[in-house]
């Protein structure tokens, strides 16, 4: 009885859903380099909170985002079942720090729902619609213009950040 | 100095290859009728590096067919002269030709002479052709000429070693004949074989790919010259038709310069720089992975525990090595690089009559392969620059009441989280006046209050040659644009300071992106950070009566001198670091232009790390110049000594040591 089974003509997208808190979530999955434990990180100074800093990914110097920071849901808690995705978004590599990775699900463009224009706290530049998977709503992220997004301030901008 | 020339001709010979294939690329991609400038340019930018650089080494075959395509390709970016297809094949047999020369200059064996002449002929015909404005040539007449040519070029081969292709051609002569008799081969071959090994392998290589790996001993007459067929047609065709001669040209040529190149490729082989940084990185991981293993190793106990060590410190001394040898791979002293210029400076000040000191520091840096081979053109310029237009003359200088002797000094030396490539000369400087009147004659704006500074940059703009008039020295326009551009194209930067009269400096800053730095590593609070050592005078632990302040800030009492303390624990936002200088340790940091204490927890060691780019995939933190892996797979962030001082300005300033 699951929606996404029901192939129409139209194209399917694959996307990977995950769980901040009880809300569910999903990326396009094309983005997603690869899915880890949480590991100690290097503090970055004068970062924002959700930005917990950063670890080695095999040479690489890889920033990690707590999203549950960001997207304030639930407490940010590390234990051996906090989870990394480590995406590739716009030529890098950022790590996003989940409470869990569910399932990767298939979308037609058709049931994919436009986000509600307001009345909701998250910001919906960085949404891509919503959709319903089973008995869940998932909130699928434009993860691409989250992570450039000049709010969360991973890549340079006119604004330096964080000056004392 | 002593110098090695040999290595510089292995460089020189490695970067024309590479020039050449890059021309021959471009001339077949090239739009004859709409053809874009920029790959004009490009060609005869690579056509111009081969001629300056054989110019320098004395290959004079190179150097006056480069310079004829030079003047032809010239005309042609100008839109001096209409490309057309046979303009354009022209060049590309002009490419071959150069590959030729090239071979026999890296092989040492001798010119094709006749082709070389040949080969600069059809090119002066051409220009003698777009000097008379004449119509483009007819279709015969080009492929006629190229034929002639094709033809040359490829016995051209043979007149390396005349006896060898008489007998060779002679063999192939007979060839039927030889196929039925079989007594007539060893006859030929044993006329060949007196002239040597080599010789064999050269001439008859070229026929035969399977000719290398067939054992000497082994090689029947007819073995040797296993596809018969092909070499008759492949002679038939040379000789009597032109219709062919794209295939025999070119096939015939490879294979020449595979058996050559074959001889080589055991010295040296070239390898994409992408392949090496990830080795690098791979063997970064592993030497963390080996580390974890012997940490582990260590909680086993008994015999097996025993052997388990012994294993894991053999395996540490092999990833060890295998480190590196990987970094080792990377960076090469800029030595490599500078020490060509010693040549080109006696070579150039002996043309222009000038008497110039060349003065070298800090070779030993090092630096980025791949930075080291794309420094070469713009140095190249920069250095020839100086001579050029920045030194006067003697009788100038004398006037001048300067000495007799220009020195140009070509340093490297790191700074902070940059290597700085300085040429600087004693000469007359820049010439403000000139350069503004440069710029308004390209249009260029160039108000008349326009600070020095801003005056100086105009140099870098396209087409901004002020050489009064075009030497084989400078002049052509290929200027400080290209300079500019090639810099920046290895994310580096180039600032110049000039006064009339006093000479003028250039100083290239390239970032560290590969670079190793020595450090200590330090602790602060619950982190570690790597003060790179250049920037570290000396580290003490003060005495109570050492330590003074002013308001809420510390001053370090030492040596006759009060230093500022900064309070890197507060600015690197770190939990739980001494706070108390006399419970600490002071490490005294010298950056640029200020001399600082910070304060540190303990000091952890002194390594030398490979400095990782925060901003690949994060952004710019001020006072970081980069991270680091330290040996248990943690980042380590890197302090910016220069970056710190600036965020320091209300303390630091106090300027205590002026």
């Amino acid at each position: 009885m699951n929606t996404a089974e029901q192939t129409i003509s139209h194209e399917q997208n694959e996307y990977l859903s995950f769980v901040l808190s009880d809300e569910h979530y999903a990326l396009d999955i094309t983005s997603v380099k690869e899915i880890r434990g949480y590991e100690p990180v290097t503090k970055i100074a004068n970062a924002p909170p959700f930005i917990k800093g950063v670890l080695n990914l095999r040479g690489d110097i890889v920033p990690i985002i707590d999203l549950r920071i960001k997207f304030n849901v639930g407490e940010p808690v590390y234990n051996e079942f906090t989870i990394v995705i480590m995406l590739n978004v716009l030529d890098r590599i950022v790590g996003i720090v989940v409470d869990g990775v569910s399932d990767v699900i298939r979308l037609t463009d058709d049931e994919v729902r436009p986000p509600p224009e307001f009345g909701v706290a998250f910001d919906s530049q960085y949404l891509h619609g919503l959709a319903s998977v089973g008995e869940h709503m998932v909130i699928l992220v434009n993860i691409e213009s989250l992570i450039s997004s000049e709010e969360l301030g991973l890549f340079d901008s006119h604004n330096d950040g964080g000056d004392k | 100095m002593s110098i090695d020339i040999e290595q510089f001709h292995a460089v020189f010979f490695d970067e024309s290859q590479e020039h050449l294939d890059d021309m021959e690329q471009l001339l077949m991609e090239l739009d004859v009728d709409d053809p874009d400038l920029e790959q004009l340019n490009s060609i005869f930018r690579a056509a111009h590096s081969i001629k300056g650089g054989s110019g320098i080494f004395g290959f004079d075959a190179l150097t006056g067919l480069t310079h004829v395509m030079e003047n032809l390709l010239d005309k042609a970016r100008n839109s001096t002269i209409k490309l057309d297809v046979p303009t354009v094949d022209l060049f590309l047999e002009t490419v071959d030709l150069l590959k030729v020369i090239l071979d026999a200059y890296k092989s040492q064996s001798d010119l094709p002479d006749e082709d070389i002449q040949q080969g600069v002929a059809a090119l002066e015909q051409a220009l003698a052709k777009s000097a008379g404005d004449a119509p483009p040539p007819q279709d015969g007449e080009p492929a006629a000429e190229s034929a002639s040519q094709a033809a040359d070029d490829g016995f051209g081969f043979f007149d390396d070693d005349e006896p060898v292709a008489d007998d060779g051609f002679g063999f192939f002569d007979d060839d039927e004949p030889v196929v039925g008799q079989q007594a007539e081969v060893p006859a030929a071959v044993a006329s060949v074989a007196p002239e040597g090994q080599q010789d064999m392998s050269d001439s008859f290589g070229f026929y035969d790919e399977s000719a290398l790996p067939v054992k000497p001993d082994e090689i029947k007459p007819y073995g040797f010259f296993k596809p018969v067929e092909q070499i008759r047609d492949d002679v038939k065709s040379v000789a009597k038709s032109n219709e062919i001669k794209e295939e025999v040209k070119p096939g015939s040529r490879r294979k020449a310069a595979d058996t050559k190149t074959a001889a080589k490729e055991t010295s040296s082989i070239r390898v994409d720089t992408h392949k090496i940084d990830s080795m690098v990185n791979l063997v970064g991981e592993l030497v963390i992975t080996q580390s974890m293993l012997s940490m582990i190793s260590e909680e086993v106990t008994g015999t097996v525990g025993q052997k388990l060590q012994t294993a894991i410190g053999e395996l540490q001394r092999n990833t060890r090595e295998i480190q590196e040898s990987a970094m080792s791979m990377r960076m090469l002293p800029i030595n490599m690089t500078f020490n060509r210029f010693p040549r080109v400076v006696r070579d150039l000040s002996t043309k222009l009559g000038k008497k110039v000191n060349l003065v070298i520091e800090g070779g030993a840096t090092e630096i980025d392969k791949s930075m080291i081979e794309k420094l070469v053109d713009p140095l190249t310029h920069l250095v020839r620059n100086s001579i050029d237009h920045g030194i006067e003359k003697t009788e100038t200088r004398v006037e001048a009441g300067k000495s007799e002797t220009g020195t140009v000094i070509l340093r490297a030396e790191q700074k902070g989280g940059n290597i700085v490539i300085s040429i600087i000369d004693d000469g007359a400087g820049l010439n403000r006046d000139r350069i503004v009147a440069k710029a308004r004659e390209n249009g260029l704006s160039a108000p008349d209050d326009m600070p020095d500074k801003e005056v100086w940059k105009l140099i870098f703009q396209p087409g901004f040659s002020t050489a009064a008039e075009v030497t084989d020295v400078s002049g052509r326009g290929v200027g400080m644009d290209v300079v500019r551009r090639n810099i920046e194209s290895i994310g580096g930067r180039i600032d110049i300071e000039s006064r009339a009269g006093n000479g003028s400096a250039f100083y290239i800053q390239l970032p560290l992106t590969l670079a190793i730095v020595d450090g200590i590593s330090v602790a602060i609070g619950d982190q570690i950070f790597v003060v790179p050592l250049v920037n570290i005078i000396e580290s003490i632990q003060p005495t109570r009566e050492q330590i003074k302040s002013i308001g809420n800030d510390n001053l370090l009492w030492i040596r006759e001198q009060y230093w500022p303390l900064v309070a890197v624990h507060q600015m690197m936002d770190v939990d739980d670091a001494i706070e108390q200088p006399t419970e600490g340790i002071v490490v005294l940091l010298e950056s640029s232009k200020r001399r600082y204490g910070i304060l540190v927890d303990s000091l952890l060691g002194q390594q030398q790390v490979v400095i990782k780019s925060l901003e690949q995939h994060y952004r710019k933190v001020p006072g970081i110049s980069g991270a680091t892996i330290m040996g248990d797979g943690r980042v380590a962030m890197i302090l910016d000594a220069d970056s710190i001082a600036e965020r320091c300005r209300p303390l630091a300033e106090e300027e205590l040591l002026a």
